[in-house]
């Protein structure tokens, strides 16, 4: 179906890549100089699922996030001055500071949000994906959730109503082995996520989500049924978080090992694109370079924005609750 | 003259919740420890730290993210002769197992006319201040006083954690135990051995002539410090503790009121339909005659908890607000 991979789809995946990771290892730092508040769960390690996806979304596509969010917001278009501001809580943010890492979102993106409640988001992708078809739209809703959040009865819920009503909806399981400090083996007796799609009426694919063309690959034939009116599909990735549940810390973590995480490193999803694509001839190695320089360029554009922007002020606690 | 006493042991919060959830293990073999990352993790704040490796796996273990799965466990299994305790990791997450605990786990004894039993304790963090953002930081304590059926308390010092916790598991009833994740690192004296602080009583923490400050959970001690400067206005506050706000300990309150004639009620959570409107309106009925001005309310505006540091800084309350607020119902 959309299996036809250009240069330029490429070359647009592996920027949003770079972008996530260099925004991510940024915010990591700025959280460690105590510049943003509150807690930041990283990204890093799953680039290839949000921008394998992300492809294929126009900004009237709509997705749902987790506490794990920006990486999504990123790959969706998210601008790093607004999502900087945002993580600094500044009166210019996505969310005017009111929501920080956990609800950063954007609606003109279609980006309805990371979630600060595991499971969260799977209901709300598939009343987006609802929306979709009652409007009459041909566009999609795409929920980003966790082998954890695979777990609660809200995704359960959301599967089985978006299979009944032939919704529009793709189910994007980020299989990462840990919910929090949980390996998966601990919290479900399955292996595939994806094993449970039968059991909802949709088809379950499972793909090495530290490979962004099989990511594109798989998601793309999910995303043109669900447009196509052939129903939701249940999309594992299996990826890694190369940090802890929260914060920067990688190696020396108390419930996995280092050589784990080492593994999962040589499955780079960046790097190994990178010498993927300079072996076909589709981006060389200076070429790479400069989307990473661009990268760091915004990034830091990003943060003076964020650092000269100001506070909300005091006053605006009781707004924005009601319409 | 006597001898000088040693000084108590002093322990931190979270760790005054280990030692009562230690102790209720070794004092009760049908009770076991349920949550997410409880076990392996210690829980995410530390609070369970070496239960799993005193008491084993069968008895400590981590649930999958699965909160109404996981009161559901505590449910069935109290009503078949375990005592469970359940952590709900944070306050926030209740939206999850609400039916559980709202419908099934409060509910079930009375709809079975009284012959189910279901001593269950479930462990929960509340609190704002730590930038958390709106589902990780709020005082929902409003919504769960409002089941007949359960018990709620609430520990604003390491010694009530303890205290609250063994008292909550000894009981045959539900208990929620309310904790709150900015008093983590507080200090304070928690004897060695096991003891209970009695559900049902409030605590006065402070004696005072002619100003009652009801309170409880972290708010107490911003009400102990506003105490401090309202003395500057001649005022001398009482400053009481309810510790367990269902069952309510009125007579204390009541008893207070109608000593100093003046009262305030605080607390973290919303103002508007928080729990202060119950005392204000126990106060009021019980009290009427004796009152000298209206019974004054301190707790969070009307609206979600923010993110951004400045709004969280004027959102939750805190000593200056309720000076400010003493000020304003008493025309100061
Ligand atoms: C309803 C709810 N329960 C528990 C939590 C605490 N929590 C936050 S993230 C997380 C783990 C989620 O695991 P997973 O879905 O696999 O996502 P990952 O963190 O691996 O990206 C937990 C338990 C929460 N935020 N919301
Ligand atoms: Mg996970």
């Amino acid at each position: 179906m959309s299996s036809e991979i250009t240069d330029d789809i490429l070359l647009d995946i592996h920027r949003r890549m770079v972008r996530i990771r260099t925004f991510e290892e940024r915010a990591g730092k700025m959280m460690e100089d105590g510049k943003i508040p509150g807690a930041l769960h990283l990204y890093v390690g799953q680039e290839a699922v949000a921008s394998g996806v992300m492809v294929h979304l126009s900004d009237q596509d709509y997705i749902t996030s987790t506490h794990r969010g920006h990486g999504h917001l990123i790959a969706k278009g998210g601008e790093f001055t607004y999502m900087f501001a945002e993580l600094y809580g500044k009166a210019t943010g996505y969310c005017k500071g009111k929501g920080g890492s956990m609800h950063i979102s954007n609606l003109d993106l279609g980006m309805l949000g990371a979630n600060g409640i595991v499971g969260g988001g799977p209901p709300i992708a598939m009343g987006a994906a609802f929306s979709c078809k009652f409007r009459k739209t041909s566009n999609v809703s795409i929920s980003f959730f966790g082998d954890g959040a695979s777990n609660e009865g809200a995704f359960h819920e959301a599967a089985n109503m978006a299979a009944l009503y032939k919704l529009p909806c793709v189910f994007v399981c980020e299989n990462n082995g840990y919910g929090e400090y949980t390996p998966q083996a601990n919290h479900q007796a399955i292996v595939d996520v994806a094993d449970r799609a039968p059991g909802y009426g949709m088809p379950g694919v499972v793909v090495d989500g530290m490979d962004p063309i099989a990511v594109h690959e798989a998601a793309g034939e999910a995303i043109a049924r669900a447009r196509e009116g052939g129903g939701p599909t249940l999309l594992e990735c299996k990826t890694y978080r190369y940090y802890d549940h929260v914060g920067v810390r990688g190696m020396g973590l108390s419930y996995r090992t280092d050589e784990e995480v080492e593994q999962w490193r040589l499955k780079d999803p960046i790097v190994n694109f990178e010498a993927r694509l300079a072996e076909q001839g589709v981006l060389t190695p200076e070429a790479a370079e400069a989307v990473h320089e661009a990268a760091r360029k915004d990034v830091d554009a990003g943060i003076e924005f964020a650092e000269a922007s100001p506070n909300p002020d005091p006053a605006a606690v009781t707004e924005d609750v009601y319409a | 003259m006597a001898e000088p006493q040693p000084k108590p042991r002093e322990l931190a919060y979270v760790a005054a919740i280990a030692e009562g959830v230690r102790t209720v293990m070794q004092e009760q073999p049908d009770a076991f420890v349920a949550g997410e990352d409880v076990a392996e993790a210690g829980g995410v704040y530390g609070y369970y730290n070496g239960i799993l490796k005193e008491f084993g796996p069968e008895r400590v273990f981590d649930t999958p993210i699965s909160e109404e799965g996981i009161v559901g466990l505590g449910v069935g299994a109290a009503a078949t002769g375990c005592r469970p305790i359940i952590d709900v990791m944070f306050m926030d997450f209740m939206g999850e197992c609400m039916d559980e605990i709202a419908n099934q786990l409060a509910k079930m004894r009375y709809m079975f006319g009284g012959r189910a039993t279901l001593p269950v304790t479930i462990l929960s963090m509340a609190g704002a201040g730590a930038s958390l953002a709106a589902q990780h930081s709020q005082s929902l304590e409003a919504w769960i006083c409002h089941l007949p059926g359960l018990k709620v308390v609430m520990a604003c010092t390491p010694y009530d954690a303890k205290g609250l916790i063994i008292s909550a598991a000894r009981d045959d009833n539900p208990v929620i135990v309310v904790l709150n994740k900015m008093s983590l690192a507080m200090m304070g004296p928690v004897p060695e051995e096991p003891y209970t602080v009695p559900i049902g009583e409030a605590n006065v923490v402070r004696g005072g002539s002619n100003y009652t400050i009801i309170s409880f959970g972290r708010m107490v001690h911003e009400a102990l410090a506003a105490a401090t400067q309202l003395e500057e206005l001649g005022i001398d506050a009482e400053v009481i503790d309810l510790r367990s706000l269902q069952p309510l300990d009125s007579a204390a309150v009541v008893a207070s009121v109608r000593k100093t004639h003046r009262a305030m009620v605080v607390h973290e959570a919303v103002r508007f339909g928080g729990f202060g409107g119950e005392i204000a309106a126990q106060i009021q009925e019980q009290a009427f005659d004796y009152l000298d001005a209206p019974v004054a309310r301190v707790g969070a505006p009307f609206s979600p908890v923010p993110f951004s540091p400045v709004l969280e800084a004027n959102y939750v309350p805190n000593a200056d607000r309720i000076v400010a607020e003493a000020k304003q119902q008493l025309g100061l």
